[in-house]
């Protein structure tokens, strides 16, 4: 023990065989993580594999079953989040917790504990967000900011309590390649300054690029330390898989502009809903057999108004507005859609693809009481459970879902896992069309690429695939060709051996594309 | 030492199913806490509550005060039945009360307007027309929330006392029997208007009874087993996956209030078609706030509800005979029903949640974080 301390330092942060059990299920079994100063550090992990739950521990939201924490040496007990703030961790999380309502100073200081006074607060943050490189405007009501602005008021309200350690949880996966820049110069800066920083993440080139150190787990158990710099992407995916990760395999579609279009959009306009919703304008798509379509563009452009219209859970006034399989759909509901051979995936996982209290099974009968009544349902409306439970547990197998229990609730599932039922869900009824918002949000790199690899097949077998995400890497792997969605507009379709990564970053910044054109002929 | 609830990462079965009667313990144990400061004996007053009203089931002389039970129990059962789903769906009516009142005088207009009119039809008629004012009044509601967003707890709950006003406005004016002695109320139903009792020779319980159970068979059926009583569900734990899958919420409004109106509303023409046999301005007593109570003891599953029935119907004889048998005042039933409810929802929060205790040692350990 002394010697290895002696080599590396006194350490920030050591774990020992911290372990965490529901049920029958070891989250974390007997995990080992140490943070020395001034190191930005790797967890890595599938879905499920137990990174959130080792997270949480050392956030104080759930309470270890055994093993030790070490705060510079000293052994501690977390048991709640003020205490971890108290110690000097501080954690930024994957999904905000921020009141749109409120400006970014106000919910700052919703968060700290003494009475400061709201302009104290505001003046604080925006010099600290200047000197890091943040710029925020501290009375900007956060509705109106994007993601990427979002996440910058999270960061900044951690760093306002001077933490240690900072913990980042997928931090670029809302955010265009130019805002991922400008945070990884932010952390470095951090770096600089002596503070130490765990940083989750599936994106491995980014691991490669800026961690020190490395935690792969896999099935709630550490598999291995290593430095990132040293691997390749491949042999760290293999560490977190198990096995090599299947590269996603597109084969170029041939005599598409021949096929004829089952998904068609022509002039879709919505208004605002609400004061933070975006207004679709004029939208027009054709999506023909055999071709997947990507959308790109930064969260809260308009991609899920269209979603919503798209799939008819918000109707249209003229029926030919949206077109399925070339009948007009636009007064058809989300059912009548599904009727004629769509299928939808939202973004939301739990609470509107998925009811979080309900079973597996009840959530395959949830969208397809109506397609597949004659297997699910008997006479007068009665469920027949047994041919859904059968359906469920194929899905199950099929997409190699990890769960506790044969039939758990779908809040008991990891997201990674939930997502890849939600998706077998749909595939397991082949649609012709297929339209599906973030397929990859916060899946580990063996599920994504399952889902991928599914996603492509279902189009070269014949079917249309519309894939709204925000992960570029994502698109230009399975996309046959990427329009970019500015604040409700979209952008005319770019075929994939044309499309560049910095084009596409172009037009998600609000590059108009007759701006593109236009700078090119001047030039 | 302090106490923290923590979520469970999945509900417990073992605390759904225990959770009712744990509730019942600690009413029991505050009921008494309660007849002690009133100064009575709480042994004997828990007996004459709990106890007594039952002496039917092994004295055959005292069968009668079974029929009586079931009297009571049937209002409450029938109405919370229709509540479950109306809770299930995630539509919070109030107004049962005011539904039975409405169920009740629609009902009757056959036997006291057309007094004339005898058939075996009359009964069935005044039967359908009672479900049928039930479920138009609680449309009333359902209309509201739909159309202009309303909170639904207050519209239904003020139509109570409209119902109730209403009814008593008939009763003491264009209804009111001439030959009455200025009493307010109806004229005696005719014979063809009356709901016939179930044994005539053991006691009064009548056919409401029989409709109550199965009402509460049928709505279980549905809700267990059947696509409605999954849209039910799915739009009442999560309307935004409930909109996912193509169910409607505004259609789910007007079924789940005009259901339980309707449910609500045959509890009342029984009642007036049944005991009482006329209409008059006390034809409830609080049946349909109760029925809250009983919805809920209940789990919100119709077969629970049928015991949670049978025991706030006896909360209701109990109350009677303590206050004959040792002067307990009966406001003290409202009282007991209060805490049963009270104990009910408190005690639901086991379910998602389990109770740790952090002892002092833990508080320590925090101290010494908080030094570091």
């Amino acid at each position: 023990m002394e010697t290895t301390l002696a080599t590396s330092g006194p350490n920030l942060l050591e774990v020992r065989g911290l372990t965490k059990v529901f049920g029958t299920l070891k989250a974390c079994d007997g995990v080992d993580l140490t943070i020395g100063k001034g190191e930005i550090h790797a967890l890595l992990g599938e879905n499920g594999a137990g990174k959130s739950t080792l997270v949480k521990m050392l956030f104080g939201s759930l309470e270890p079953y055994s093993g030790e924490i070490r705060w510079n040496g000293e052994p501690v007990t977390i048991s709640s989040p003020s205490i971890a703030k108290k110690l000097g961790i501080g954690m930024v999380f994957q999904h905000f917790s921020l009141f749109e309502a409120l400006s970014a100073a106000e919910n700052i200081a919703l968060s700290l504990d003494d009475k400061t006074p709201i302009g104290t607060i505001a003046a604080k943050a925006q010099a600290l967000s200047y000197s890091y490189g943040l710029p925020l405007d501290p009375y900007a009501v956060v509705g109106d900011l994007s993601v990427g602005e979002r996440q910058r008021i999270e960061i900044i309200r951690c760093l306002l309590q001077t933490p240690d350690l900072i913990i980042l949880d997928e931090p670029t996966s809302v955010l265009t390649p130019q805002e991922a820049d400008k945070l990884f110069e932010t952390l470095e800066r951090l770096r600089s300054e002596g503070k130490s920083i765990l940083y989750i993440s599936h994106r491995l080139e980014e691991v490669k690029r800026m961690c020190d150190g490395a935690t792969v787990m896999r099935h709630g158990k550490v598999v291995g330390h290593c430095d990132p710099r040293q691997e390749t992407a491949a042999s760290l995916a293999r560490m977190m898989v198990g096995n090599e990760v299947q590269a996603v395999v597109r084969e170029p579609a041939e005599g598409m502009e021949r096929a004829e279009p089952l998904l068609e959009i022509r002039g879709l306009t919505r208004k605002p809903a609400t004061p933070f919703s975006t207004p679709l304008r004029d939208i027009s798509l054709a999506v023909r057999a055999g071709e997947v379509i990507g959308i790109a563009g930064v969260a809260g452009n308009g991609q899920g108004e269209f979603f919503e219209a798209v799939s008819g859970e918000v109707m249209q006034d003229e029926p030919a507005t949206i077109r399925i399989r070339g009948k007009d759909a636009g007064r058809l509901s989300i059912t009548g859609r599904r009727m004629l051979g769509a299928a939808f995936v939202p973004e939301e996982r739990l609470g509107h693809g998925a009811a979080p209290r309900m079973r597996l099974s009840e959530n395959l009968f949830l969208s397809r009481y109506a397609t597949d009544a004659k297997a699910f349902l008997g006479a007068g409306g009665l469920v027949r459970e047994g041919a859904i439970d059968g359906a469920t547990q194929r899905i199950i197998e099929e997409m190699d879902v990890r769960k506790s229990g044969r039939d758990p609730e779908a809040a008991a599932l990891s997201g990674g896992n939930l997502q890849k039922f939600i998706v077998g869900r749909e595939l397991d009824r082949s649609p012709t069309v297929m339209v599906v918002n973030q397929p990859t949000w916060g899946v580990d790199a063996g599920a994504a690429a399952k889902i991928r690899q599914s996603l492509i097949g279902l189009a070269r077998a014949g079917s249309a695939v519309l894939i709204i995400s925000q992960d570029l890497d994502e698109l230009f792997e399975i996309s046959d060709a990427i329009a970019v969605m500015h604040n409700g507009h979209l952008s005319t379709p770019l075929p994939i051996a044309e499309a560049t990564l910095e084009q596409i970053g172009l037009l998600m910044g609000g590059a108009e594309p007759g701006h593109a054109d236009h700078s090119m002929e001047t030039t | 030492m302090r106490v923290e609830l923590v979520k469970r990462p999945q509900h417990s079965a073992l605390f759904s199913a225990l959770s009712p009667f744990i509730a019942l313990g600690l009413t029991l144990i505050a009921g008494a806490i309660m007849f002690s400061l009133l100064g009575k004996n709480p042994f004997d007053a828990l007996y004459y509550y709990f106890i007594d009203p039952l002496t039917g089931i092994w004295d055959p002389g005292n069968r009668w005060q079974l029929h009586e039970l079931a009297i009571k129990a049937a209002p409450l059962i029938l109405i919370a039945v229709g509540l479950s789903v109306c809770y299930l769906s995630n539509n919070w009516n109030i107004g049962a009360e005011g539904q039975f009142i409405a169920g009740a005088m629609a009902g009757s207009i056959i036997p006291v307007v057309f007094p004339g009119f005898q058939s075996w039809l009359v009964l069935p008629l005044m039967l359908v027309l009672g479900m049928a004012g039930g479920a138009a009044y609680a449309a009333i509601p359902a209309f509201f929330k739909v159309r202009f967003n309303t909170n639904e707890i207050l519209t239904s709950l003020m139509l109570v006392y409209v119902a109730q006003l209403f009814n008593d406005w008939l009763v003491r004016g264009i209804w009111r029997n001439p030959e009455g002695m200025s009493f307010p109320g109806t004229i005696r139903f005719s014979e063809y208007a009356i709901l016939p009792q179930i044994w005539p020779d053991a006691g009064r319980a009548h056919y409401g009874f029989v409709f109550a159970l199965v009402a509460a068979v049928l709505v279980w059926f549905m809700l267990s087993k059947m696509l409605k009583g999954f849209e039910v569900k799915v739009l009442g734990q999560s309307p935004r996956a409930g909109r996912f899958a193509g169910f409607s919420s505004g259609r789910m409004v007007f079924f789940a209030f005009m259901l339980s109106g309707a449910l609500a509303g045959l509890a009342g023409i029984s009642e007036v078609a049944g005991p009482i046999e006329h209409l008059n301005e006390k034809i409830s007593i609080g049946y349909g706030f109760t029925a809250i109570i009983v919805a809920f003891l209940g789990r919100l599953n119709p077969l629970g509800i049928v015991a949670a029935g049978l025991i706030l119907a006896l909360t209701y004889l109990g109350g009677e005979s303590a206050q004959i048998a040792i002067g307990v005042s009966d406001k003290a039933v409202r009282a007991f029903q209060g805490m049963l409810l009270f104990f009910v929802l408190a005690c639901d929060t086991l379910i998602h949640y389990r109770v740790r205790i952090v002892g002092t040692s833990a508080a320590k350990a925090e101290g010494a974080a908080q030094n570091v």
